[in-house]
């Protein structure tokens, strides 16, 4: 398929005729132009975005082993994933994750950036500061963390001399991996948050904020009243985004804890790699990923209703 | 304003400084952690008490974590992905921008809205269909599919294609009546004025090729030859003995083109995110 078939004149139409039909000639030449400029990015987008997304619904309907024959199972991989305990269980620990590390990462974005202020020397030093994580290879930030987190690592060596008390074994306790996972990760990633919190924030116009406190409003008020409205945008935005990524975590848990101990930290990307790379069924694979992104859709629509009832766009 | 309350004023600004700079240091302390360890004796990365230094700064580790692992070897095979896969991306997406922002062809709008759904679907729903396309093509462990699969993406139509649309009609149409044709005033006039964009394309699409993990999980088999940074840190873990000052220093090394790529353009970098809103994958 390509863009411009249907913009051009057929041939032998002399060009008055086009141009009577209503297309000027720029037009017309335009789309030539258009097929080539637009070549890669569409070639590539079908071959290795569309093809492989329709693929990957074809594929979680078989059993799918890396080598050998391939057998049509209709539906079987899912009914499959429901009643697979792990795989209820990898659901669960990726809500969990969720649950914790969305609303933290939005407090400790927001509540910085707000903290953060005009007044507030050498603000463009600590964006620059809080970003940097962000932007590092996820592998060398679990990395020193893996080392943070380690008996007798910083966090036990601290809390011993410092405290006298002995650290648990974070990564090594089920009830202590989860939290060790998510504090690793608000750390790593907070900063890309409260630099849109930060540019939000700037927006809001001095002089209402000025008048408000002239008019009495204390400094919940003045947020809850003047600033809140305005960067309600923002927040959706950001909120959403770090919604979808968080379903997506994998290297802090695959890095940390290998899942454990047990599978309770196992999330639902390591269980599409498990399934696919180490039991080398594609299949199921596939279905696990598919139940990711209606998932992630779910979330999405849910967000995008939601947004009328707590989103400000008139401001 | 009465004296007091200025007096007061200047108290609590500075106590909201002196609060700021504790949190800084609290925030740097992994990162401090890595460096230091990265400087230790490997039989001074636990002690009892937290240490800055160990009894001596061994710089030698650097050197070393190139002999204990090819890292080498790992830096140049990321920095060959990142910079072909960024230059593709690049030559791509202000391509078919261009189209979108200013050629009139019929189909435009509703191409451009697929284009944007294509943002939608995430990575872990294409890797078992992308794993298997490798294989048919023959690609696995190869350059190829470390770099084509995640080379087109409409994140970089999208923002460009932003920019574009604020460059005024009268520049590019002054060009035409002077004989330049599309590709004239594309080369000439669009992408010179669109250098701040494209250096925030560059900068996002070299970040999120340096910093990939599953993908080169999955598709690399000789981790010797064609793993990148990531996977050879990744490398490390279950392993017996871990040498925790040389894989620090590797991390830290592995973080040092990223981290100053972002000291460097933190402005721009601020304004892409404005703009699109996107930090990579």
């Amino acid at each position: 398929m390509t863009a411009t078939d249907t913009t051009e004149a057929p041939p032998g139409v002399p060009p008055d005729r086009a141009r009577r039909a209503g297309r000027p000639p720029a037009l017309r030449r335009d789309g030539r132009y258009a097929s080539v400029f637009l070549a890669p990015s569409l070639g590539g987008l079908a071959l290795f975005t569309l093809f492989p997304t329709a693929m990957a619904l074809g594929i979680s309907l078989f059993d799918w082993p890396v080598f050998g024959e391939r057998k049509f199972l209709g539906i079987e991989n899912y009914t499959q994933l429901l009643s697979d305990p792990v795989f209820r269980r990898v659901v669960l620990n990726t809500t969990l994750f969720v649950v914790l590390y969305v609303p933290l990462n939005v407090v400790v974005s927001l509540g910085l950036a707000t903290w953060l202020g005009p007044k507030i020397k050498g603000r463009q030093a600590f964006r620059v500061l809080f970003f940097i994580p962000v932007m590092t290879p996820m592998v060398a930030n679990v990395m020193v963390w893996r080392l943070l987190f380690q008996p007798g690592g910083l966090l036990d060596s601290g809390l011993q001399s410092w405290f006298g008390i002995n650290a648990p074994n974070f990564l090594g306790s089920s009830d202590w991996a989860m939290p060790a996972i998510v504090a690793m990760s608000i750390w790593q990633g907070f900063g890309y948050n409260f630099l849109v919190f930060s540019a939000a924030l700037d927006q809001v116009p001095q002089s209402q904020l000025e008048s408000a406190q002239i008019d009495g409003a204390g400094p919940f008020q003045r947020f809850r009243y003047v600033t809140w409205p305005m960067i309600t945008p923002s927040l959706f935005f950001a909120t959403t985004m770090t919604l979808i990524t968080s379903f997506q975590v994998f290297a802090q848990p695959f890095i940390l804890t290998q899942g454990g101990p047990g599978v309770s930290t196992q999330t639902i990307v390591m269980y599409v790699y498990n399934q696919g790379w180490q039991f080398l069924s594609m299949g199921l694979a596939s279905a696990a990923g598919w139940v990711l992104f209606v998932i992630i859709m779910g979330i999405t629509a849910i967000q995008f209703v939601g947004q009328r009832k707590w989103v400000n766009y008139d401001v | 304003m009465s004296e007091t309350s200025a007096t007061a004023r200047r108290f609590r600004s500075g106590v909201s400084h002196v609060l700021l700079i504790l949190v800084a240091i609290l925030f740097l302390g992994p990162l401090v952690y890595a460096v230091s360890t990265s400087l230790k004796p490997a039989d001074e990365v636990f002690t009892p008490t937290p240490e800055l230094f160990g009894s001596e700064i061994r710089w030698q580790n650097y050197a070393d974590a190139f002999t204990f692992a090819p890292f080498g070897r790992y830096f140049l095979n990321s920095l060959f992905v990142a910079v072909v896969g960024t230059l593709v991306v690049v030559v791509a997406s202000s391509m078919s921008a261009y189209a979108f922002a200013r050629l009139k062809f019929r189909g435009r709008e509703q191409l451009f809205v697929l284009f944007l759904g294509t943002l939608m679907v995430p990575q872990e729903v294409l890797i078992v269909p992308m794993y298997w396309l490798m294989q048919s093509l023959g690609w696995v462990d190869s350059y190829w599919a470390l770099i084509l699969p995640w080379a087109f993406t409409a994140f970089g139509t999208f923002l460009l294609r932003q920019f574009f649309l604020t460059v005024p009609a009268e520049l590019e149409e002054a060009a035409r009546v002077d004989g330049c044709g599309p590709f004239g005033s594309f080369l000439r006039i669009m992408l010179p004025l669109a250098r701040p964009a494209i250096a925030v394309l560059t900068v996002f699409t070299f970040i999120s090729f340096w910093g990939s993990f599953l993908w080169p999980l999955i598709i690399v088999n000789s981790v010797e030859a064609k793993g990148t940074v990531p996977l050879g840190l990744a490398q490390f873990i279950g392993q017996q003995g871990t040498q925790w000052n040389l894989m620090m220093a590797a991390s830290v090394l592995a973080m040092v083109p990223t981290v100053l790529l972002v000291v460097l353009l933190q402005k721009h970098l601020v304004r892409g995110l404005l703009v699109t809103g996107l930090g990579g994958r």
